[in-house]
């Protein structure tokens, strides 16, 4: 068990979740539950794969991964912006319906070698005893990315004119709208931009952090993980990547209990036989319950968290919100 | 024709929702430099006819004029770019963010980064010229009602606004707040701004308003007409097209036993600060029983403790029944009702039918249910029955309580407690924002209970109310009782300063308790 090699391989598989919970976040701050982030994910990786081995070119992977994901969420938000049905029932059918599109789609994939998103050392930080080897060696290019794009999104949201307009949209979208804000155009754009992060996270798995197609094991569920991540994150970008890098290095951590080997000096007292393993693998999962659980009672009694109009559609002229 | 054009020429204004027209060609002018004030029972379409000015709404048909040039409003953006601002009837703030952030909302200056410092320099300034005060770093859910609405009127000056739309700004402002917004609003006008006013107090109306438009039913009955000469009386007999008393009639009558009995109560307010401070006091069978009190000082808490919706220390008993820290239905079993402060929020649940409101004290007993289903003919039947009595105004029983106006839907929620014949009444705010017609049938009710027997604890802010309707009146400050008054014998400056938290040695003073 080595804790430079956990926290590494954290900061890589973290990323996938931070790009999806952050996009959850964008989406529910301006009060759009979207439960597609599975299927997002999931078409995402697919069409980033899928088309990084068609043109030999993994940026234009990645790009169609992005927009994937966003286009898909455009449905979702035409079911529950324009039409104001139930967000609940939409956001599922959406990732019934991405998930079926990716595995129609991803049929012969697996396999296959596209091109990826590099990975690279970042010069002189890298040399930085313990922090240089986790941080800054041998990462995709997208693990540094999330390290700005996280602060940036927070500072977006709490700081600037655009990020006030947001967040006043899903607290209280009657005030924005009769000072002029355009609520549903707002939906629509921080959905777009939810399901784009979806599909971005998507590529993250298959072009980047865990290369390759398994179908709907791509994702294996770290679709609904966001989901969950962004309440245990109170809608904060910056506890949504903690969590994301946290849950990371558990699932890291884990695999390494699984084995036989030495673990600390003595032998894993946790291996009793190969084939009950998967009691392990579900312990990540189980301990994202608790803190959800935890950490949602933690916020109910600080009275922090949801936007206040989270979930329900806007009608105007309608007493209520 | 004129030499100065009007502020806003409203002509022919048709508004319909669906079933409802709310605006029937109506007509109304507002001169440069005037208060304008526009009356209008519950569900006149006042409100309707306002965010239509604002941009919200659309008229099918009919024309506005914003100083002489024809408008065409496709977003409260368009109306706001022309000048003109609304406080809406309820307040349009976001509770999380700051009041700064509120103001700026939707201006496209700060561009990008907030830099909010520097404007909460800007706002202060603002805030110097009108003498509105409030601090713009608090956020708004810290805000008292009184300061929210100065920041809702901030938010119309920040953008430079010449016509002000006020939707009943005194509704929820106690007394004092009242007097500071009127001198504000004289203020705007010497600064050379025109105001519409509307409220359903209309001694604010004769005290402030230049010329009145009144509005019945979606048509309007008075046109711009001057106010010099009218009285009140004229007015409520414009809105409602009939007389109205004003002072409702309280016949003298003996109290009986005891009923509420009221024991060393101390509780908690929301924020966790002491908000009752042993407070002790009795009401009597057929007794009406006032409490005056300036807003926050633990009435509400008082209101909430009797009828088990919060947790307390001491004892609280109906008809000698200990009810305190007990599930609300042990009180309502012994005879409790409740006309709560928050009718959407506690007294009715607005996405239900008026005959699902109004079962929901007897659904358990026949003939409405059995304990395992409820059979809604009887529901409906009784429904139409009270709908009748109350004379509630809806298109049927069916009909959601959210549709229904304020006056209404408090008529459904005293409907479903006086039928289940109570022997204690706690009534809080009952007739807040309610129209003078729906005024005087509300305290009506309120009296014919006392007559009935009902020991009634009546909060409001309303000291004319209080006094027509209490047999004693209790002066509450701070979570303490200053002291008990005789409503006949009561001199409202000692209430006033008893209010206050100065005590008054006065001889019409009983101890209290
Ligand atoms: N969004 C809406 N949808 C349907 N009906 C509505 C809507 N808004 C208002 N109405 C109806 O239109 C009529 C006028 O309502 P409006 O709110 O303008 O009355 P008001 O004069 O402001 O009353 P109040 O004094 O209670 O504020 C009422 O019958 C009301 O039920
Ligand atoms: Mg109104």
């Amino acid at each position: 068990m080595n804790l430079e090699i956990i926290l590494h391989a954290g900061l890589a598989t973290g990323t996938i979740l931070l790009f999806a919970a952050i996009g959850e976040i964008f989406a529910e701050r301006a009060g759009i539950l979207n439960l597609g982030v599975e299927g997002m994910m999931l078409l995402g990786a697919m069409a980033g794969f899928s088309t990084s081995l068609a043109t030999n070119n993994a940026w234009l992977g990645l790009v169609t991964a992005v927009l994937a994901g966003g286009v898909l969420s455009l449905a979702h938000g035409l079911v529950t912006i324009h039409f104001q049905a139930d967000q609940v029932v939409s956001g599922l059918s959406l990732t019934f319906l991405g998930t079926g599109l990716a595995l129609v789609f991803g049929e012969g994939l697996t396999g296959q070698t596209p091109p990826l998103i590099p990975s690279f050392d970042i010069p002189g930080l890298a040399a930085i005893p313990f922090i240089g080897p986790v941080f800054f060696e041998n990462h995709s290019l997208l693990v540094y990315v999330g390290y700005l794009f996280t602060p940036l999104a927070w500072y977006y949201i709490n700081r600037t004119r655009p990020g006030m307009h947001l967040r006043a949209v899903g607290e209280k979208p009657s005030a924005a709208d009769t000072m002029g804000i355009n609520v549903y155009r707002l939906r629509y754009f921080y959905v777009f931009v939810g399901g784009c992060l979806a599909g971005l996270a998507g590529a993250t798995i298959s072009l980047a952090v865990s290369p390759g197609w398994y179908s709907d094991q791509t994702t294996s569920g770290q679709g609904w993980i966001a989901v969950g991540l962004v309440i245990f994150a109170q809608w904060d970008p910056l506890k949504a990547a903690l969590g994301g890098y946290l849950f990371g290095a558990l699932r890291r951590g884990i695999l390494d209990l699984q084995g036989p080997a030495l673990l600390l000096g003595m032998t894993n007292p946790l291996y009793i036989n190969s084939n009950f393993s998967f009691f392990l693998k579900m312990t990540p999962y189980i301990l994202t319950i608790l803190a959800l659980v935890l950490g949602s009672r933690a916020a109910m009694k600080k009275r922090l968290g949801a936007p206040a109009a989270l979930g329900v559609p806007y009608i105007r002229g309608e007493r209520g919100l | 024709m004129s030499e100065t054009p009007y502020a806003v020429e409203m002509k022919d204004i048709v508004i319909r929702f669906p079933g409802v027209l709310a605006n029937d060609h109506v007509n109304l002018t507002l001169k440069q430099g005037e208060i304008h004030a526009l009356l209008g029972e519950n569900g006149a379409g006042k409100s309707t006819l306002m965010n239509a000015l604002a941009g919200l709404y659309k008229p099918a048909s009919g024309i506005m004029r914003v100083f002489g040039e024809t408008v065409n409003f496709n977003s409260p953006k368009d109306a706001i770019a022309r000048g003109i601002g609304m406080v809406h009837q309820h307040f349009m703030l976001v509770p999380t963010q700051t009041v700064t952030e509120n103001i700026l909302l939707g201006l496209n200056e700060p561009r990008f980064f907030m830099k909010l410092a520097e404007y909460d320099q800007k706002i202060l300034a603002l805030q110097d010229q009108f003498g509105l005060r409030v601090d713009p770093t608090a956020k708004v859910w810290q805000l008292s009602v009184g300061e929210q609405q100065r920041v809702e009127i901030l938010k119309t000056l920040y953008r430079g606004a010449q016509i002000l739309i006020m939707d009943e700004p005194t509704a929820v402002l106690a007394p004092q707040e009242i007097d500071e917004l009127m001198k504000t609003m004289r203020s705007m006008v010497d600064q050379g701004k025109s105001i519409i006013f509307i409220s359903h107090k209309l001694h604010e109306v004769t005290a402030v308003a230049d010329r009145v438009t009144v509005l019945r039913k979606g048509k309007v009955t008075a046109e711009g007409h001057s106010m010099e000469g009218l009285t009140k009386r004229d007015l409520a007999r414009l809105m409602v097209g009939r007389g109205v008393i004003f002072a409702v009639e309280k016949k003298p009558q003996e109290p009986g036993d005891v009923v509420l009995s009221v024991k060393d109560v101390e509780a908690e307010n929301d924020k966790g600060v002491p908000a009752l401070r042993k407070l002790s006091l009795e009401v009597r069978a057929g007794e009406i029983l006032g409490i005056a009190a300036i807003a926050g000082n633990g009435q509400s808490e008082l209101a909430e403790v009797v009828t088990g919706l919060r947790p307390c220390t001491g004892s609280v008993k109906i008809n000698g029944k200990e009810v305190a820290n007990k599930p609300p239905i042990v009180a309502i079993k012994q005879g409790m009702a409740h006309v709560p402060e928050d009718r959407t929020g506690v007294g009715s649940a607005p996405n239900m039918t008026i005959t699902e409101n109004t079962i929901m004290k007897c659904y358990r007993e026949n003939p409405i249910g059995n304990g395992w289903s409820i059979n809604f003919t009887n529901a409906r039947q009784r429904a139409r029955t009270l709908k009748e009595k109350y004379d509630i105004l809806a298109p049927s029983v069916r009909t959601m309580a959210r549709k229904l106006s304020g006056g209404n839907l408090q008529k459904v929620i005293l409907a479903r407690e006086i039928s289940a014949q109570p022997q204690l009444m706690v009534a809080v705010q009952p007739t807040r924002g309610l129209d003078v017609g729906a005024i005087e049938s509300i305290q009506t009710l309120l009296l014919e209970q006392r007559e009935a027997g009902t020991a009634v604890l009546l909060i409001s802010e309303e000291m004319e109310e209080l006094l027509a309707l209490s047999d004693r009146i209790a002066v509450i400050s701070d979570g303490r009782i200053m002291g008990i008054v005789d409503a006949d014998k009561a001199d409202i400056n000692e209430i006033g300063l008893m209010m206050t938290g100065t005590a008054v040695p006065a001889k019409s003073m009983e101890a209290a308790g």
